[in-house]
């Protein structure tokens, strides 16, 4: 193999379509960063999940004047619902300790709490932490019962945005995916009718496929390539906009966000399937107008 | 070198056979013209040689191998050793003489130092020594079909094949073109010409094949155009 004559080809034939190929890297580009926006999505779901699942899921707030019997009865009827895995009790002195650990960034709000006025608690665990409606109306009526908080209502609506964002990335992505196949399609097509003088000449005097082939896939690929880093560099954007600036603004540490180390694992994968996809779109192309 | 055995083409398009149960042996070194009207099988004849179409029936050898056989992949290594050269000449126009011959060695693969070393003779074997930096635009149409000759040779091909290669030359230079034909035969070279022309057919007294309606009429040795013309 000739590397620097098949090098050669592909850089006349990047002149030759250079708008083409400008139109292929800017949709590669678009729908590759659709594709790592909701990837990155999704793992943002997911750490919040793994963070949220791995702790207590329902809080029962005991009133002020709770007596032993009721905390018994609360404590049993809990005990006995199926879909609780474990009970613990929080008392107001833990829940103190607690409460200062949460807030320590906040030390105006820690010395104007009064320790008493903090409630005494069930804090339990589900099995399946999507039951908390059953386990939350089966106490929220009991004596003693002062109010039942079910954190992962609240965590529902950021999975609802993130889980919507997510749908709304993948459909502008296969939207821009199609797009930019069907563009290749052409690209390669046209550059192959451009060159057609150039490949019936190779075929006649016994150039194999690789060779006639080689130019044109390599073009293509590497403009995708192009698209690729193009794309690898909006999962930064997106990572410190979206994430870093967005949401750990919304939502503040209630959630864990993903790191670097998620967007650096993207890269590899968007530069991947933009390379894939466009060989394997321009070696299909080929078979059917470049015939041997 | 090449040899039909019954060999019957029928394109989609047409009802009647462009080649029609022919039967022909070419020697190793033979030097045969191809004649007949438009339409009788020539161009056929030469795209079956070169595994660019396939034959509907029959069998078909070249440079002992038989061609259905002959698997996708080998066909490069088949045209390597067959030289063709076109009425249209069909060079590259932004190539200068000399990358236009170098270009069919390049993408075979051969090292540069090679092409290199064997673009310069072949030039000069077909009398364009002095004129490799020219672009095919600048060049008479034989001084054109001499660079073609040049490239389909420069691999030193077995086999070379002419598809009425004086066709759009008038007729001193196609003596020329002749003469550079007639000494590339003179290498061992097997040449297979289809031509027109029938002063030239005459003149070189060679063997010539007629097909006419996709059927062999004539296969006669230092023969003419034809008796009745």
């Amino acid at each position: 193999m000739r590397w620097r004559f098949v090098f050669s080809e592909m850089m006349i034939g990047f002149r030759r379509n250079l708008s083409m190929t400008v139109a292929t890297i800017l949709t590669i580009w678009i729908a590759l960063t659709g594709l790592g926006a909701a990837w990155l999505m999704h793992q943002q779901t997911n750490a919040t999940k793994d963070y949220w699942f791995g702790k207590i899921q329902i809080s029962v707030f005991l009133t002020k004047d709770v007596t032993q019997p009721e905390r018994d009865a609360i404590r049993s009827q809990l005990q006995s619902l199926p879909q609780v895995d474990q009970v613990y009790y929080e008392s107001k002195q833990e829940a103190w300790i607690h409460f200062k650990e949460q807030f320590k960034s906040v030390p105006q709000l820690v010395k104007n709490t009064d320790p008493s006025a903090l409630p005494e608690s069930y804090r339990v665990k589900l099995k399946d932490p999507k039951k908390f409606q059953i386990v939350a109306s089966a106490v929220q009526d009991m004596p003693g019962v002062d109010q039942v908080a079910a954190e992962a209502q609240a965590l529902k609506k950021i999975f609802r945005l993130l889980g919507g964002l997510q749908n709304v990335m993948l459909i502008v992505a296969a939207a821009v995916l199609l797009a930019s196949v069907l563009l290749i399609f052409n690209n390669v097509r046209l550059a192959a009718f451009s060159r057609r003088r150039e490949t019936g000449i190779m075929r006649l005097v016994g150039a194999s496929d690789v060779y006639i082939q080689a130019p044109f896939i390599l073009e293509i690929t590497t403009a995708a390539f192009i698209g690729g880093v193009l794309a690898s560099a909006a999962m930064f954007a997106i990572k410190a906009l979206i994430v870093d600036h967005g949401l750990k603004s919304a939502f503040g540490g209630i959630l864990t966000y993903i790191g670097w180390d998620a967007v650096w694992g993207t890269i590899p994968y968007l530069l991947l399937a933009g390379v894939l996809i466009a060989a394997v779109t321009a070696f299909g192309t080929l078979q059917r107008y470049l015939r041997v | 070198m090449i040899r039909f055995e019954s060999v019957t083409k029928l394109y989609p398009s047409s009802a009647r056979p462009a080649l029609d149960g022919v039967t022909v042996d070419i020697e190793k070194g033979e030097f045969v013209f191809l004649v007949g009207q438009s339409g009788s099988g020539k161009s056929t004849f030469l795209r079956l040689v070169l595994k660019e179409e396939k034959p509907s029936r029959g069998q078909i050898w070249v440079a002992g191998k038989e061609l259905s056989r002959l698997s996708h992949w080998k066909v490069p290594a088949l045209r390597r050793q067959i030289g063709t050269v076109f009425q249209d000449f069909r060079l590259l126009p932004n190539k200068t003489v000399r990358e236009n011959v170098a270009f069919a060695l390049e993408v075979i693969g051969k090292p540069r130092h090679t092409i290199a070393q064997v673009v310069p003779e072949v030039l000069d074997l077909v009398g364009l020594a002095g004129k490799e930096d020219r672009m095919p635009d600048e060049l008479s149409g034989g001084e054109q079909q001499r660079v073609a000759v040049a490239r389909a040779f420069v691999n030193r091909p077995m086999i070379l094949l002419a598809d009425e290669p004086t066709g759009n030359l008038d007729p001193s230079t196609s003596v020329g073109i002749m003469r550079l034909l007639d000494r590339i035969n003179r290498t061992g070279t097997t040449v297979v010409m289809a031509t027109h022309d029938s002063h030239i057919v005459d003149s070189m007294r060679r063997r010539v094949i007629e097909l006419e309606g996709g059927k062999v009429t004539r296969d006669q040795s230092r023969g003419v155009y034809g008796y009745a013309r």
